[in-house]
C-alpha cells in the first residue's frame, strides 16, 4: 500500500507516509480513550470505597505500576486495571509512531534517520520497559 | 463528597483546562496541574502524572490533523526528539530527587514564562536565508503549504535548536508538561522555521517527549487511574472544543484574560512552594 502510493506522483514526497502516521496516532488516541472510558464506568459503578485521598502521595500499588500487573488487572476486568491499560495504550501510541518512522526511513534507505529513529526508540523503550524501582 | 462526585468535578476541571490550554496555545497539561493542586488539593506528583497522560492524548490527537495538512517537518522533529527524550529522562530523575516545593516553584516560573510567550507569539515574516551546512547534511530543508502553493524553506541553527530542545525535554520530564513554549522558541527563533511549521512540529514532538517520561512515572506510581481517567478525558474533549473556538473567532481578549488568570495561579504555586504548603 505504501509502495504503490509512493510510486504515484503525489504533490509532496512523504505525504502518504504522513497520512498513515496521522491515522496511527488518531487510532491510538481513540482506542486509549475508549478503554479508559470503559474502565472509568467499571471503576465508578463498582467503587464502594471512601473517596481516595490525593493530598498525600502514597504511590500506586505494584499491580498498577508494572505492565504485567496492569495486563493482569485489565484481564480481570477491574476498573482501575482497565483505565491503566488504556493509559498504557496511550503511552505506547507515540512510541508506535516512532517505530513506524523507523520502518519508513528504512524503506527509503535513509540511513542517517534510521539511526536517529533507532536512538529515540531505544530511549523510549528503556523508559517503558526498563526497571525503575 | 464521594468518588463519583469527585470524578465528575475533576473531569469538569479537565474540560476547562483543556479548553483554556487550547485557546491560549499553552496546552491542557500545563493548565491542569495548578488546577489540581490549588483547587483540589492534589499532591503535585499525582497531578504531574495525570497531566502527562493528557499531554500525550491532546498532542497526538492534534498531530494527526496537522500531519495531513503537511506542515510538520518529520526529519526536524525526529532529530530533535533525541534531545527531548534524553532531556525528559534527565528531568524525571531530577523530579524523583527534588523536593515537592522546589518542583512547585519551577512549575510556577515555567507557567509564567509560557503565558508571557504565548501572548507575544506572532508569525514572524519568513527570512530568506541561504542553505545551512548541518541542516543540508541532515536533509532537513523542506516545503510547506502557503496561499501561493508549496514554498521551500531552509533550516538553520541546528546545534542551538538541539540544545534548547534538551532544556525543553528536561522541563517536560520534570513538570509533566509538553513545554511547547520552549520547543517553539527553539524552532522559531533558533532554527528559523516558518511559524506554522514550528508550532505543528513542536506539537508532533510533544507526544514522544511526554511518552519518554511517562513510562518511568508509571512504574514509580505517579499515575493514579482514578485521577488520570477524568483528567485525561476532560482535557482531551476540552482541547478539541478550544481548538474549534480558536479556529472560528478572534480570541485576543479572551487569551489575555486567561493569561492573567494563569499568571495568578502560577504566583500562588510559587508562593505555596516557598511557604511549603503544597
Amino acid at each position: 500500500m505504501v509502495a504503490s502510493s509512493l510510486s504515484r506522483l503525489t504533490p509532496r514526497k512523504d505525504q502518504r507516509l504522513d497520512e498513515l502516521m496521522g491515522e496511527l496516532l488518531r487510532t491510538g488516541v481513540l482506542l486509549a480513550a475508549l478503554v479508559v472510558c470503559v474502565g472509568g464506568v467499571v471503576y465508578l459503578t463498582r467503587h464502594a470505597m471512601p473517596v481516595t485521598n490525593y493530598q498525600v502521595f502514597q504511590g500506586e500499588p505494584s499491580e498498577l505500576r508494572t505492565i504485567a500487573g496492569i495486563l493482569q488487572e485489565a484481564l480481570a476486568l477491574r476498573g482501575r486495571g482497565l483505565i491503566q491499560f488504556g493509559l498504557l495504550i496511550l503511552i505506547a501510541t507515540p512510541i508506535a509512531r516512532v517505530a513506524f518512522s523507523f520502518f519508513a526511513f528504512l524503506y527509503q534507505r535513509d540511513w542517517t534517520y534510521v539511526v536517529v529513529t533507532l536512538m529515540v526508540l531505544g530511549l523510549l523503550l528503556y523508559s517503558l520497559l526498563g526497571r525503575h524501582a | 463528597m464521594n468518588t463519583v462526585e469527585l470524578t465528575w468535578l475533576v473531569m469538569l476541571g479537565g474540560l476547562l483546562a483543556g479548553f483554556v490550554g487550547a485557546l491560549t496555545g499553552l496546552g491542557g497539561g500545563v493548565v491542569v496541574v495548578p488546577l489540581l493542586t490549588l483547587v483540589f488539593g492534589v499532591d503535585i506528583r499525582y497531578a504531574i502524572g495525570a497531566a502527562l497522560v493528557s499531554v500525550i492524548a491532546t498532542s497526538s490527537g492534534a498531530a494527526a490533523a496537522y500531519l495531513r495538512e503537511g506542515y510538520s517537518n518529520i526529519r526536524v522533529g525526529m532529530f530533535l526528539e533525541i534531545a527531548t527524550t534524553v532531556g525528559a529522562l534527565v528531568g524525571v530523575v531530577a523530579a524523583l530527587h527534588l523536593q515537592v516545593s522546589v518542583i512547585s516553584v519551577i512549575f510556577g516560573l515555567m507557567l509564567i514564562y509560557s503565558a508571557y510567550a504565548s501572548l507575544r507569539q506572532s508569525p514572524r515574516p519568513t527570512e530568506t536565508l541561504g542553505p545551512d551546512r548541518i541542516a543540508s547534511w541532515l536533509r532537513m530543508d523542506s516545503t510547506y503549504p502557503t496561499a501561493n502553493g508549496l514554498e521551500h524553506y531552509h533550516v538553520h541553527g541546528v546545534p542551538l535548536g538541539f540544545a534548547l530542545m534538551f532544556v525543553a525535554g528536561v522541563l517536560s520530564g520534570l513538570l509533566g508538561i509538553g513545554s511547547g513554549a520552549v520547543k517553539v522558541l527553539a524552532m522559531d527563533k533558533a532554527m528559523k522555521l516558518p511559524f506554522k511549521v514550528s508550532t505543528t512540529t513542536s506539537n508532533f514532538m510533544i507526544g514522544v517527549t511526554a511518552a519518554a517520561s511517562a513510562g518511568i512515572y508509571l512504574s514509580r506510581g505517579y499515575i493514579d487511574p482514578g485521577l488520570a481517567m477524568p483528567v485525561m478525558l476532560g482535557v482531551l474533549v476540552g482541547s478539541l472544543g478550544g481548538a474549534r473556538v480558536l479556529a472560528g473567532a478572534n480570541v485576543r481578549v479572551l487569551h489575555l484574560v486567561f493569561s492573567v488568570v494563569i499568571a495568578f495561579l502560577a504566583i500562588e504555586m510559587i508562593y505555596n512552594g516557598f511557604t511549603g504548603r503544597l
